[in-house]
């Protein structure tokens, strides 16, 4: 269940990072192959976010779950709300959506070349 | 920790009947699936409301008992 502190903790994070992933590693050192897709989308659009590493926070790997009712990691937000997974990202990334929301959102992020 | 592909299809048929589910293993060891699932459940949700959706059919086993389930959801054409 997700505790009230915890709650605060991610709200924060989520609330003071523009684009934040909760993943398992760090960018430089992604330790699940799902984290490192959306690590390689985001630096792909040469988007900065804070990277989450929940291996090292067994508070926030339990309550990021609850927090978004979403059962796996990683798990991608942008501006407070949650966008998705890894499938989600790699599919929105594939249509060019991703992209698009970034810009929608005011966040610099390049347009790729498809 | 593994779950069998025909276990998945049942449960997710369970909570939407008319689903067409295929599953394909992707590495042969009961624990990294790929999924696509039609269902007019999904029709006008967005892409997390429709994998919630399957992930709450799965009762609890997504991230548990199932490890990775790369999933592809959509509505009847």
């Amino acid at each position: 269940m997700l505790d009230e502190a915890t709650k605060k903790r991610i709200d924060t994070e989520v609330t003071e990072n523009d684009v934040l992933l909760f993943m398992k590693g760090t960018p430089v050192f992604p330790q699940c192959g799902f984290s490192a897709v959306v690590v390689q989308v985001l630096s792909h659009l040469g988007v900065k976010f804070k990277g989450v590493n929940v291996l090292e926070d067994p508070d926030i790997r339990e309550g990021i779950k609850d927090y978004s009712s979403w059962p796996t990691i990683p798990q991608l937000y942008v501006k407070g709300e949650f966008v998705g997974g890894c499938d989600i990202i790699r599919e929105m990334f594939e249509t060019g959506e991703l992209a698009e929301m970034f810009q929608t959102r005011g966040i610099d992020a390049k347009h790729p070349v498809a | 920790m593994a779950m069998d592909a025909g276990e998945i299809e049942r449960l997710i048929k369970e909570s939407m009947p008319d689903a067409v589910v295929t599953i394909e293993d992707l590495r042969g060891d009961g624990d990294h699936y790929a999924c696509h699932v039609i269902s007019s459940a999904f029709a006008g949700k967005n892409r997390v409301q429709q994998h919630q959706l399957v992930y709450q059919s799965l009762k609890g086993r997504m991230g548990t008992e199932l490890h990775a389930l790369a999933l592809q959801t959509s509505a009847p054409d």
